[in-house]
């Protein structure tokens, strides 16, 4: 409601690929610290309880856990690049000259990357192979 | 509906401006750009690894134990990870909750709450690279 209320404030002033921005920024940096926080509960089994890891891998390979792992990964690689193109517009502003084609290049880098690595942790529903 | 915020945006990053004032929300600020360029390297390099070399139906407990960590260099560069991702995740998640919540009280509660929680994902993690034993043969 609060976060509603915020985007509804950015919108009013800037432009609209700097609100998409921001809020994706924001949501994917909560989304991936959600999940580091799991991960390393879960590595933690593997010394503590290496059954009850094993279970939990089950499900992380499963296909409604691949789906999950695709999230990740694209949350993950657009806040990779998201925060890149922050970074280098704040420590160089001339930058911000490109700030368009920068916006743009992260968001083909992110298909030219995405997509492959999309069907690389898919692969295994139309080719199962000893794992699924 | 006047959403009060406790950062304010920089027009052209769409990302928190540098903020003024504070010597601490400052290097903060810089420290939260530092550990983006680490974890760029850091975390893709983990994650192509650990989901696109390898897949996950594979790591099961003893592979962790015979493989990926059986090499100090492999537990060293998680731990890095880890260091990193705490700092860069924690600070990043103080800025959120700081930006929503109002209530004074709530604030300085909440945000113990999330650093008792990175003393835990430190304990936790840390001692589990420590502990687990090196198998040998790789190491
Ligand atoms: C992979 C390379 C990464 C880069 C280049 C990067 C870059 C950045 C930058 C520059 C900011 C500051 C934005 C601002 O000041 O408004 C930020 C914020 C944030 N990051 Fe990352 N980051 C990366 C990985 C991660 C990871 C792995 C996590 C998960 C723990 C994470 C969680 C966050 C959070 C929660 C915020 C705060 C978001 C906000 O204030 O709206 N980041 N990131």
């Amino acid at each position: 409601m609060n976060a509603l209320a915020s985007l509804r404030l950015l919108l009013g002033y800037r432009g609209r690929e700097g609100m998409v921005a921001w809020a994706f920024h924001r949501i994917s940096g909560v989304g991936i610290f959600a999940f580091v926080v799991l991960h390393v509960i879960d590595i933690y089994l593997v010394g503590g309880n290496p059954a009850a890891y094993d279970e939990l891998l089950a499900f992380y390979a499963s296909v409604p856990g691949r789906f999950l792992e695709v999230v990740l990964g694209a949350a993950l690689l657009y806040h990779a690049l998201n925060g890149l193109r922050i970074i280098l517009i704040d420590l160089w502003p001339s930058m911000a000259t490109y700030h368009r084609q920068l916006w743009w290049a992260s968001w083909i880098i992110f298909v030219a990357v995405g997509v492959p690595g999309m069907i690389i942790i898919l692969r295994p529903l139309w080719n199962p192979g000893p794992g699924l | 509906m006047t959403a009060q915020r406790s950062v304010e945006l920089s027009a052209r990053s769409s990302a928190r401006a540098r903020p003024s004032g504070s010597r601490r929300e400052l290097l903060s600020w810089y420290l939260m750009r530092l550990t983006g360029v680490a974890l760029f390297v850091l975390a893709l390099t983990h994650f192509s690894i650990l989901h696109f070399l390898f897949d996950p139906a594979e790591q099961t407990a003893e592979f962790i134990a015979e493989e990926r960590w059986n090499r100090i260099f492999w537990r060293a560069f998680d731990w890095l990870l880890l260091m990193t991702v705490l700092f860069h995740g924690f600070v990043g998640m103080r800025t959120v909750l700081l930006d929503n919540i109002r209530s004074e009280r709530n604030r300085v509660l909440i945000v113990y709450l999330l650093y008792g929680l990175a003393a835990l994902v430190f304990i936790l993690g840390t001692q589990v690279i420590l502990t687990l034993p090196v198998r040998g043969q790789g190491a």
